[in-house]
């Protein structure tokens, strides 16, 4: 009985916190629905109207920015761009930042990849303006590489993927030798697929890191052409119901990345055991 | 020359730990080599130089002809079975097995051919699509077998093998693999710190002790002769029983008994070694053994006791004798096997 009780009353906290999550969140895809004279009259909605596809549809294609030229559309476009690049650049790097780190015999290799670490204490906006001027120096600015390789360099990754190198035994890696597999064998056919789950998870988060970046393609895109969908959260104008419209539909991608992939992630959990 | 040779071979770590003191050992073609010792004592390290998984500090690894030392693991047509089988976890068995041949360019046919006859062979046909997780450890250790085997390399190297499996098992794999041996045909070298093992499985035996070869030989050769104390201690089981003693004018004084007419002229402070199974009861025998405790084997008995001066004893009796706890026995030596080794080098004296 009073097991029934605690387990009713860390229900009921769950669910309020829940609640209190979710409610807003529901809240503006519920205005988002109405029309911008309903909600400037009415305040926020709680229950669903009938402009859905006209807010929406109104929002992907409408001509924004100084000089109309970018939709919500290519906001879209360019996000995904940028973030995809950003997840599979940092992911390949720090993958074989990381195998170099354990499986070559380099000199200080703890030292260098401590050094790799550091990173972490150097965010974006403490370098922004020297990496600015390289990528000026290098005809980068307005260009989706521009938007990916500065950001790409993830400390982190590498931290994890070396951290899960490290246990794998040796005895793996003479085996494979005696088995005839060369260095890029070993990596292909070994720690790849080994570290598959991490590899997932890494994605995904770097997905999310590079598409919510908003500062760093603040600086380096001139033209609306190369706007992200987190600027034009900023930049949006107009009235309440699309603002709300856009910022829903802001959300889709990392979820749907997250939907996409968790299967692979959770897949690779269960085969490892 | 042999189909494997090693010449002089040294091993010196770089924190300047030496692990193997200049090595020279030859195997023949079709030869099951053991290197027995105990932990430590550099037997694995000289397996791992064959492999090609450290490098040779000095000397010369010479295989079918052909000078090692330089040449790379991949390319030295090894293949080794790891303590800890080290399979490759997220293949299947079947393509366990067929990993090596994969990287040799062998065709699908041929690999899917020996991926088969092997796993026939070592009764894993039915495993062959699951994964390593999936396996029980006699099962494992068949895989880690069938890697090695199917390859056809020309030596196999194991890393002491049996050593992660329950005692059953480890005597039912220990057959197999013998006898697995016979049936292929390939040099083998097995390293083990177990000398029953050692013994079963060997047809030459090198007892290892610090890095040196101590002694040399068929398992019978070193169980009959050994050549040095610590071989002597090493080899058998319930070890050999040490006493101290003096040999004078061909005449060993023991504690509290005297053998005459012993075949050396060394004079001075030795020890003296008995089997426990050389020893039979008779009347007013050499040595008095006062019983403490009995262990019944069922075919034998293991009796140990204290001599006079409180030294520890065992004697192995066949097991319809009934020795009761706190019994005095009289024993006398079988055959006058007995081993006198010098107390200070270890070397055998007589």
């Amino acid at each position: 009985m009073t097991r029934f009780i605690t387990s009713s009353f860390s229900h009921l906290i769950l669910l309020i916190g829940i609640l209190i999550m979710v409610v807003p969140v529901w809240m503006i895809f519920a205005s988002s629905t109405h029309t911008s004279s309903m909600i400037n009259m009415n305040g926020l909605q709680m229950f669903l109207g009938d402009s859905f596809y006209e807010n929406y549809l109104r929002v992907l294609l409408y001509q924004g920015g100084f000089f109309k030229e970018i939709t919500a559309l290519k906001m879209f476009f360019n996000s995904f761009i940028m973030a995809t690049g950003v997840a599979i650049l940092s992911v390949v790097t720090s993958l074989m930042a990381a195998y170099a780190l354990v499986y070559y015999r380099i000199k200080h290799a703890t030292l260098l990849f401590w050094i790799i670490f550091i990173t972490i204490l150097v965010p974006l906006e403490l370098r922004i303006f020297p990496t600015y001027s390289v990528m000026a120096e290098l005809n980068l600015v307005n260009s989706y590489f521009g938007l990916i390789v500065p950001i790409s360099a993830s400390a982190i990754a590498t931290l994890f993927f070396r951290q899960f190198y490290k246990t794998v035994p040796d005895e793996l890696l003479e085996s494979a030798k005696l088995d005839g597999a060369n260095t890029w064998r070993f990596f292909v056919d070994f720690l790849i697929p080994l570290s598959k789950t991490m590899i997932v998870a890494m994605l995904i988060f770097m997905f999310v890191f590079g598409y919510n970046q908003y500062l760093w393609p603040l600086l380096v895109t001139t033209s609306e052409q190369y706007w992200t969908v987190v600027m034009g959260l900023k930049m949006m104008s107009g009235s309440i119901v699309h603002r709300f419209a856009f910022v829903m539909m802001s959300m889709v991608p990392p979820i749907l990345i997250i939907i996409v992939l968790q299967k692979h992630f959770i897949k690779g959990v269960f085969q490892d055991k | 020359m042999s189909f494997l040779d090693l010449k002089n071979v040294t091993k010196i770590y770089p924190n300047g730990t030496k692990a193997v003191h200049e090595t020279s050992l030859s195997v023949d073609e079709g030869e099951f080599m053991v290197f027995v010792g105990p932990s430590g004592c550099g037997k694995s390290t000289l397996l791992r130089m064959v492999a090609g998984l450290e490098d040779i500090t000095e000397g010369d690894i010479n295989l079918d002809g052909k000078l090692m030392n330089e040449v790379d693991p991949s390319e030295r047509d090894v293949a080794m079975v790891f303590q800890n089988y080290a399979l490759y976890p997220h293949m299947n068995v079947y393509n366990n097995l067929a990993y090596g041949l994969k990287n040799r360019g062998i065709d699908k046919e041929t690999i899917e051919q020996k991926v088969n006859d092997a796993a026939k062979l070592l009764q894993i046909s039915d495993y062959l699509q699951r994964k390593p997780s999936m396996l029980s450890g006699g099962q494992r250790q068949r895989v880690a077998m069938g890697r090695a085997i199917v390859r056809n390399p020309k030596i196999f190297l194991f890393d002491e093998p049996l050593s992660n499996l329950d005692a059953k098992l480890r005597i039912q794999m220990r057959l197999e693999i013998k006898k697995l041996q016979q049936k292929v045909g390939v040099t083998s070298i097995f390293v083990t710190h177990d000398q029953v093992e050692a013994m079963t499985l060997a047809d030459r035996l090198a007892v290892i002790n610090n890095g040196i070869i101590e002694q040399l030989g068929t398992p019978i050769e070193i169980y009959d002769n050994p050549e040095s104390l610590f071989v002597a201690g090493f080899i058998g089981s319930p070890q050999m029983n040490f006493l101290n003693g003096n040999l004078t004018n061909k005449t060993l004084s023991a504690e509290g008994f005297e053998i005459k007419d012993i075949n050396s002229d060394f004079e001075g402070e030795v020890t003296l070694g008995i089997r426990p199974e050389h020893l039979s009861q008779t009347e007013n025998g050499l040595i008095n053994l006062k019983v403490d405790l009995v262990e019944q084997l069922g075919s034998d008995n293991l009796v140990y006791g204290q001599l006079k001066d409180k030294k520890d004893f065992c004697y192995r009796c066949p097991g319809n004798q009934t020795i009761e706890k706190g019994a005095n026995l009289s024993l006398n030596i079988e055959n006058n096997k007995y081993y006198i080794f010098d107390k200070s080098t270890g070397k055998r004296v007589n």
